[in-house]
């Protein structure tokens, strides 16, 4: 019982002689609060909205999300972030995302659910005949081995990496020539 | 792009962002700053704060105008105008910096005697114009002699045929009376911006300029950055802390789709498409691709290498490294071009990744009704964005322009990974590669694009193998060695390995028995010998075969001590070196050797950046300039590569090593900027008798009209800008409830004078946009 009573800030700050606004006030309920951050891993990450290329850090724990926040070691952005960049835990976790693969026959006036494994082969062999059927090696006498049956356009919020694979494949392997990004339109 | 390579060699920002804290002065044009890049914007905030004068010109009074010292209204799509004649200001009244500009600069280099000036002739278009093609044969505008590489000078300035002469004559015109009558500017304010600027010039000041796409999606975009270099080479203002041209990119990975292009005309590191006809044989190509001096007079090495990262052990010396099988250029490929394919019914098939064409690009409407022609359209993108219902509820099917039950189009629509749930690079405004970690795994069906384009090709490769058509030979010989995760996502630090270069195991067999700097164990995703030690950077290049680099500019991210650079995160200094790797070889600032008296000695104290001590360049950025060549070094008997480049000559990926006033090769549309209207003005050309760019494509075709300069029926000019809240085609943006509370609905600015109902319905030849008139109303407003 007087441990419960002693528990009690009132009780601390009188016999402490402290005004009631420092850790005296304290219940153990507040005492046990931490932020959601503490135990939690972090990932050094870049902010996906514009070029300035602000420094994130994402907390996550357990193969969940838990925050963004801007990184203060960045030597662009110093810890700061936009409404934009504050905001992409958001884009990462809203409602309205796509989880599911979709696809519409032709002539269908619905999406229907499709396994990733067979769009993924629909799409390899759409690309396959597409390709049989346009592919010219000679053009006015001249070898030129390409496409222009088949197009790509990009985003600019794609990886250097991804983008590399992307012009490899395409260009390199498909020969497909008409190939575009953002960042010419 | 071309706009900043053409001048300077390389297209990318010359700075840093937060080399502009450093500023005497920043001009601010074709940019919204605190808006479109907030966090950016606190650099010039920085150099406010130490004293520096902010100028912003925009027709809209903005947030970033507020923050400005001075703010400059300016005729939308007149900027050429207003630089041009600040160029000629500065070049009439003696102020620009003579010892800069004689020394780092084309000023003194003398053209040929048949090249004419638009103000020459009367045609009013430069030399070699032909009415027929409409376009310009480009012989007349070279250097006087033979090539650009050794060009006969005039140091004095004086030579009438000299770039500088040339310079002032082409500008003579552009006086501030002009500019009042042009753009709608002061002469009082004019002077304003021109003393703000000379004064924070020189020998111990800088001025930097920022511009974003307020220049580049004019159709003459180019030739504005073109003025703007133009400006600063004349200010000395390149290569030096504080200085610079800044491109703020929209996107985080603008610079990095340009470096790395999905586009159709070039390869990776800027390297040009092989073209059909002339082009058909590797020599053919390398001949006219190689300068003799000049970084570029690499191009064999830096191609050669690309070729065997693509085809791996399929590229050899015997079948010239697989050159046939890379597609050849046979026309314009570009979006707009093939667009007309796609409205066509030709296009077949379209990859859709990560863009928004059915609200972010040019004509909406088109770009809708011409999906309905594909035979198969594959879209990934996070939420179910425009183009991905184009065949149910777009605005087309509303007024019964489409039918649903009509479209014959299959759509795939794949969920895409977020930022936080794969790893990769952007590249940023600056140059600056940054990697990113992942946090998480992507839920459900969401993969990464990589994860996509890594099992397309293992299908696409697999289908190959099994058949025997030689179509199919470059897909048997990709190189596709990457090992992958548990998902089936390629490791991403492979694709930068790659990316970076190596060693190939042909060059290995006499140089085995380390194993130090060798990545991935050396091995492909079969186990088998696949790449040998990392390089240290393009130096290391050859084009024997016996290295392979994706992208010859990014090398040194990922080099033979193992360590991701885009990866590092200790910055060590205030621009950064430490954290993330600036291409090319971690430079910060690029050109820096003109940060350098001519002799090697910086120009000021305060200005201080690169220079030469004890027989090497040196300092506090990394030098772009080859580290032992003494300052006073003058080749003798026409040298190649970088020996035929002068000491003093800081531009190293031009042959003449020279800042280029004056563009003797790759425009189209002219070696020095002119004055031409907008597309669609509703005015016509003041300076000229031409109101728009001659050789501009038009595009035009009864879907996709134009209206004539001039035309009464359009009277208006409408701009577009973004607002802080809001992203691109909005897919990042519009779905978020934080973002949409912030910034609920579009809404037009209207000058008071234009004042219409509430709703207002805007219509252009091609269709028409409906706004809630809301906000503050811009008084100053121009047009």
């Amino acid at each position: 019982m007087f441990s419960l009573i002693s528990k009690w800030p009132l009780v601390r700050q009188i016999r402490e002689q402290k005004d009631g606004t420092g850790l005296e006030s304290m219940s153990d309920k507040t005492r046990a609060m931490h932020a959601r951050i503490d135990d939690a891993q972090v990932a050094r990450s870049i902010c996906p909205y514009c070029g300035v290329g602000c420094g994130q850090l994402i907390y996550h724990k357990d193969g969940k999300l838990i925050s963004i926040e801007g990184d203060p070691e960045s030597p662009i952005s110093q810890g700061n972030l936009c409404p934009k960049g504050a905001a992409s835990y958001q884009l990462l976790t809203h409602s309205r995302r796509e989880l599911k693969v979709k696809y519409r026959a032709p002539r269908a006036t619905q999406w229907t659910e499709m396994s990733l494994d067979r769009a993924m082969d629909m799409v390899a062999e759409r690309v396959w005949e597409s390709r049989k059927r346009t592919f010219i090696t000679q053009e006015n006498g001249s070898t030129i081995n390409h496409t222009t049956a088949i197009c790509h356009l990009g985003g600019a919020t794609l990886d250097n990496e991804e983008n590399y694979l992307i012009k490899k494949l395409f260009t390199g392997g498909l020969g497909m020539v008409c190939v575009s990004n953002q960042a010419r339109i | 792009m071309p706009g900043l390579g053409t001048s300077f060699g390389r297209g990318g920002a010359t700075t840093a962002q937060q080399d502009l804290a450093n500023a005497d002065c920043i001009l601010i044009e074709g940019s919204s700053m605190a808006e479109a890049h907030p966090v950016g914007f606190r650099w010039v905030m920085k150099a406010k704060e130490r004293g520096a004068t902010i100028i912003h010109v925009d027709p809209r009074f903005s947030r970033t105008s507020a923050l400005a010292d001075i703010w400059i209204p300016i005729r939308a799509g007149s900027d050429i105008a207003f630089l041009g004649a600040l160029v000629r200001h500065i070049i009439e009244n003696e102020l620009f910096f003579r010892e800069y500009v004689v020394h780092y600069t084309n000023a003194s280099c003398i053209l040929r005697d048949d090249y004419g000036d638009p103000e020459d002739r009367a045609d009013g278009y430069f030399s070699g114009w032909n009415e027929d093609a409409r376009n310009y044969s480009m012989q007349s505008w070279q250097y006087k002699g033979e090539g650009l590489s050794f060009p006969e000078r005039d140091l004095t300035l004086q030579d009438s045929q000299c770039v500088f002469q040339k310079l002032k004559r082409h500008f003579a015109r552009y006086t501030p009376e002009m500019v009042e009558k042009v753009c709608g500017i002061s002469p009082a304010l004019f002077y304003k911006v021109a003393d703000t600027l000379v004064k924070a010039s020189g020998p111990d000041k800088t001025a930097a300029i920022c511009y974003a796409v307020g220049w580049t999606q004019h159709s003459k975009g180019v030739q504005i950055i073109r003025t703007a270099s133009i400006l600063q080479l004349l200010l000395g203002n390149i290569g030096r802390p504080g200085g610079g041209i800044l491109a703020l990119r929209g996107h985080a990975s603008i610079q990095g789709s340009t470096d790395i292009p999905t586009l159709y005309d070039i390869l990776p590191g800027y390297l040009p498409m092989p073209r059909g006809g002339e082009e058909e044989t590797l020599q053919q190509y390398l001949d006219a691709h190689t300068p003799k001096t000049g970084l570029w007079s690499n191009t064999p090495s830096y191609f050669i290498s690309l070729l065997k990262a693509y085809y791996g052990k399929h590229a050899t010396a015997e079948n010239n490294f697989g050159y046939n099988w890379l597609p050849k250029l046979t026309a314009d490929h570009s979006f707009f071009e093939y667009l007309y394919d796609m409205a066509d019914g030709k296009m077949e098939g379209m990859f859709l990744i990560g863009q928004n064409s059915a609200v972010g690009a040019p004509n909406s409407r088109l770009q809708r009704k011409s999906m309905a022609k594909l035979k198969w359209f594959v879209i990934r993108d996070m939420v179910e964005t425009e183009p991905a219902r184009f065949w149910r509820d777009s605005a087309e099917i509303e007024r019964g322009e489409l039918k649903t039950e009509e479209i014959e189009t299959e759509v795939f629509f794949f969920p895409a990974a977020g930022h936080a749930e794969k790893e990769g690079a952007f590249t940023n405004t600056q140059r600056l590669l940054q990697w990113r970690e992942k946090a998480v795994d992507p839920p459900g069906d969401c993969r990464s694009d990589a994860w996509f384009i890594h099992q397309l090709a293992l299908r696409l490769i697999g289908k190959a193998r099994a058949a025997r058509d030689p179509i199919d030979e470059p897909l048997r010989a990709l190189d596709w060695w990457y090992p992958e995760d548990r998902f089936g996502e390629p490791k991403m630090e492979a694709v930068l390995a790659e990316i970076n270069g190596w060693k190939t195991p042909v060059a290995a067999a006499t140089d085995r028995g380390s194993i130090e700097g060798v990545l991935f164990g050396g091995v492909d995703r079969e186990g088998n010998h696949h790449h040998e030690a990392q390089i240290d950077g393009y130096e290391e290049l050859k084009n024997d075969g016996s290295t392979a680099c994706g992208c010859w500019i990014y090398s040194g991210v990922f080099s033979r001590d193992g360590v991701n650079k885009a990866n590092s995160r200790k910055s060590r200094d205030y621009l950064g070196h430490g954290w993330g790797f600036s291409w090319p070889s971690d430079r910060r600032i690029i050109y820096n050797r003109a940060s350098a008296r001519p002799g090697g000695e910086p120009w000021s104290e305060r200005k201080k950046l690169v220079w030469w001590d004890s027989g090497n360049w040196t300092g506090i950025d990394v030098p772009d300039f080859k580290k032992d060549k003494p300052p006073d070094y003058e080749p003798q008997n026409q040298e190649r590569g970088l020996d035929g480049q002068r000491g003093d000559a800081p531009f190293i990926l031009h042959e003449d090593g020279l800042g280029w006033l004056y563009v003797p090769k790759g425009l189209q549309d002219g070696p020095m900027p002119t004055h031409y209207e907008p597309l669609e003005s509703p005015v016509h050309n003041a300076l000229y008798s031409r109101d728009t760019n001659p050789v501009v494509n038009w595009f035009t075709r009864a879907e996709n009209r134009f209206a004539p300069p001039g035309d009464p029926r359009f009277p208006f000019v409408l701009t577009t800008y973004r607002l802080t809240e809001h992203h691109t085609g909005g897919g990042m943006s519009r779905f978020l409830s934080h973002l949409s509370e912030l910034q609920p609905e579009m809404f037009v600015e209207v000058s008071p004078e234009l004042d219409e109902p509430e709703w207002q319905n805007h219509p252009s030849s091609r269709g028409s946009v409906s706004f809630w008139r809301s906000g503050p109303v811009t008084r100053q407003c121009c047009q």
